[in-house]
């Protein structure tokens, strides 16, 4: 089985350790992996400002580079939400569209593509710390991944996997939103974050990188004891790898 | 009575978000309507099934509203209903300010009607002098306080019962008491007295039945059902939107309309409103006028996506689901819908300039596409409407130079690849470990550093290294 990775911007610049961790599970697995030279972003940030003409170009560039892949992955949900479900509402040429149909089915999410596709349901592996997990909306509310993350967590030997409250209320970053709405953002930021230390982890996991930084970043600053980790990250560690 | 602008929304959001009391009033409110909304859809197995019924029931509707509006006017003549039509605010205001006059009417309840708050029914018959009593407890609470509501559902949300207590205490000169129970027994005891006084009675309406000319207002506390059936006269206001085809459609949105507005299985009181009184039992008003509003709507007609937004049965369920309204409350939307369903119908409802804001107060999260009961996806229509915004120019210039010369950069991977190196660059002489200040980002939460070989590098080492 083959893979193309699909490196979203934040994991390419800010949080690259994840996207190697992906890149170990995967070939833990079995699976070849493979990086698509002159990938760049997905177009998310223009396209949920409202500039949709802008994002034409940039999601023809997108799918002309992966549309003969067998599998397409990203540690992102957002990411991958945006191919598969708003390059649909654009008006892409139609040789690009034509493309873009087989895309759309075999673009996935990580945790997605481990435990639909590759059916795994325990990673095996250790991890002997308390941890908690945030669910990020447009994870569960676009693609509608809810059990996967979690199973793949529970089944890691020796973790100590505790819910938060409201694990599923919005982290506030929201791409754009973080800056243009700046204060209601934190507001919502702190409130994750209390929900986070309440549970004493020591670790919230999570499987979207934006999310994970807005929180962690809030986390840090104020002192506070848990740190984020990409589920990616996370396995790679239970693992060994 | 409080002035709102959605081109004021910035302001009133640092507003709301120092007020710590109205944040705590409003996270209390919203999460104890999404636990008993929860609750009861958990013993509803067809929820699904409902949501997608109403859905196309309501498309319908939409799709040949012109149809339906006309059986519905026809329908309500046959049961001596009088029909106007109001085109926009200023002209619903003068039929019902003509009908006030027409019969010596001094004296007005009324029932709770987000309608009548959209077209500022309230101020006018004030200003003609004619006095004006909201009737539902939220309501009364929030025109004591020359305020506008703050929920669709629950208007005086944003206050707790030690600001009703202060207020009663201020308006209505009672020792104060922040006792429910005692406030409650207050503005009963206030507004019993004027049931039997008034004139004209003022509602809207959840319903407007087409096939049977008749129409219906949902309620918990029996004030709707004293202010329809008590005065000689009735006038209800209603938007064009509220048709539905027939009686055998009413049951598939009461069975969603409860638990979604306030967690119960069914409302309390259902009233149907099918003519003037007969005069066999002598109950009822004697003249029963039905307003249709458009004020806007018809131009939501136009946009075959769009559209869909007028579906809404004005629940209250996304506000209660939405992390923003959680945190900002109602006010801060400056309009009188707010919330998703708010951000969604201001920049149709007033054009993209005046509501080039609204649809931005949302992190696209999608909680209020899963709760609505209509299946109306909000975030999806968000969408279109920031487009909309960009199309008409009413974004900042520096964001849309921005984002075109983002497009451009970004379909050009060698472009890219050479500017993406610039803050890696940067990073390099800043300490180790410190982050860019991204402004308006905010420094309580900073990033982190930018990586010095990125993704792409550290990988190619990694197939290094296992050969």
């Amino acid at each position: 089985m083959k893979v193309a990775l699909f490196i979203p911007c934040i994991t390419e610049h800010l949080l690259p350790e994840t996207g190697i961790s992906m890149v170990r599970v995967l070939e833990h697995l079995g699976v070849e992996v493979e990086y698509v030279e002159n990938q760049t972003c997905c177009g998310q940030p223009a396209f949920n400002a409202g500039y949709h003409d802008e994002v034409i170009p940039m999601a023809e560039h997108f799918i002309e580079l992966f549309a003969d892949k067998e599998y397409v992955i990203a540690p992102s949900g957002s990411c991958v939400g945006m191919v598969r479900l708003h390059y649909e509402r654009l008006p892409l040429s139609e040789k690009a569209y034509s493309k873009y149909k087989h895309l759309q089915s075999r673009i996935f999410e990580f945790t997605e593509f481990l435990v639909n596709v590759m059916k795994v349901k325990s990673i095996g592996g250790s991890f002997n710390h308390r941890v908690t997990y945030h669910q990020s909306c447009h994870l569960a509310n676009e693609l509608g991944i809810v059990s996967q993350p979690r199973d793949l967590i529970k089944n890691i030997d020796n973790i100590d996997f505790v819910e938060m409250e409201n694990s599923s209320v919005c982290c506030g970053f929201g791409g754009t939103f973080s800056y243009k709405q700046e204060d209601i953002s934190l507001s919502l930021v702190a409130q994750k974050a209390n929900y986070i230390e309440a549970t004493s982890a020591e670790y919230c996991i999570g499987a979207d990188s934006s999310c994970l930084m807005n929180i962690d970043g809030y986390l840090k600053a104020h002192n506070m004891k848990a740190r984020t980790m990409h589920i990616a990250d996370l396995l790679a560690q239970s693992l060994g790898l | 009575m409080q002035k709102l602008s959605p081109l004021n929304i910035k302001k009133n959001v640092t507003e709301a978000l120092a007020d710590k009391n109205l944040q705590k009033a409003v996270l209390n409110a919203t999460a104890s309507s999404q636990d008993s909304r929860e609750h009861i859809i958990s013993e509803i197995p067809y929820w699904e099934e409902l949501r997608q019924k109403t859905n196309n029931i309501k498309s319908r509707v939409i799709n040949n509203l012109d149809t339906f509006l006309e059986t519905f006017e026809t329908n309500c003549k046959e049961n001596g209903i009088i029909v106007h039509w109001a085109s926009d605010d200023v002209s619903a205001r003068n039929i019902i300010l003509k009908i006030a006059s027409d019969n010596d009417v001094k004296k007005i309840v009324k029932s709770k009607s987000l309608t009548t708050e959209e077209i500022f029914l309230n101020d006018a018959l004030i200003e003609n002098g004619i006095e004006t009593l909201e009737t539902d407890l939220g309501e009364y609470i929030v025109q004591l306080k020359e305020e506008v509501p703050s929920h669709l559902i629950i208007p005086a949300l944003h206050l707790s019962k030690e600001d009703v207590g202060e207020l009663f205490t201020e308006k209505l000169g009672i020792e104060y008491t922040s006792v429910p129970e005692e406030l409650l027994q207050v503005a009963r005891k206030n507004i019993r007295q004027k049931f039997l006084e008034a004139d004209m009675g003022i509602s809207g309406s959840n319903f407007a039945i087409a096939e049977s000319g008749s129409f219906v207002v949902v309620e918990n506390e029996a004030n709707a059902h004293l202010t329809i059936s008590l005065p000689k006269i009735h006038v209800a206001v209603i938007g064009i939107e509220k048709i539905i085809p027939d009686m055998e459609s009413l049951p598939y949105f009461l069975k969603l309309l409860a638990p979604s507005a306030t967690g119960q299985k069914s409302s309390t009181y259902v009233n149907f409103i099918g003519g003037p009184s007969r005069g066999e039992y002598g109950e009822g008003p004697e003249k029963v006028h039905v307003v249709l509003v458009d004020n806007g709507r018809s131009k939501v007609l136009q946009n075959e996506q769009l559209r869909e937004t007028l579906a809404c049965i004005r629940c209250g369920a996304c506000l209660n689901s939405c992390p923003v309204y959680q945190h900002i409350g109602g006010h801060a939307y400056g309009w009188v819908y707010m919330g998703p369903i708010g951000a969604t119908l201001a920049p149709q409802f007033l054009g993209t300039h005046e509501a080039k804001y609204s649809p931005y107060l949302c992190t696209l999260c999608g909680e209020c596409y899963k709760v609505c009961p209509i299946k109306i996806n909000l975030p999806e229509h968000l969408l279109t409407l920031r487009n909309q915004i960009v199309k008409d120019g009413e974004t900042a210039k520096v964001e849309s130079i921005g984002m075109k010369t983002f497009s451009y950069v970004a379909s050009r991977p060698k472009l890219y690849n050479l500017l993406t190196t610039i803050p890696v660059v940067a990073q390099s002489i800043i300490p180790d470990g410190k982050s860019f200040s991204v402004p308006g980002y905010g420094n309580e939460r900073p990033l982190p550093p930018f990586d010095k070989l990125g993704f792409k590098k550290r990988f190619e080492k990694e197939k290094k290294n296992e050969k």
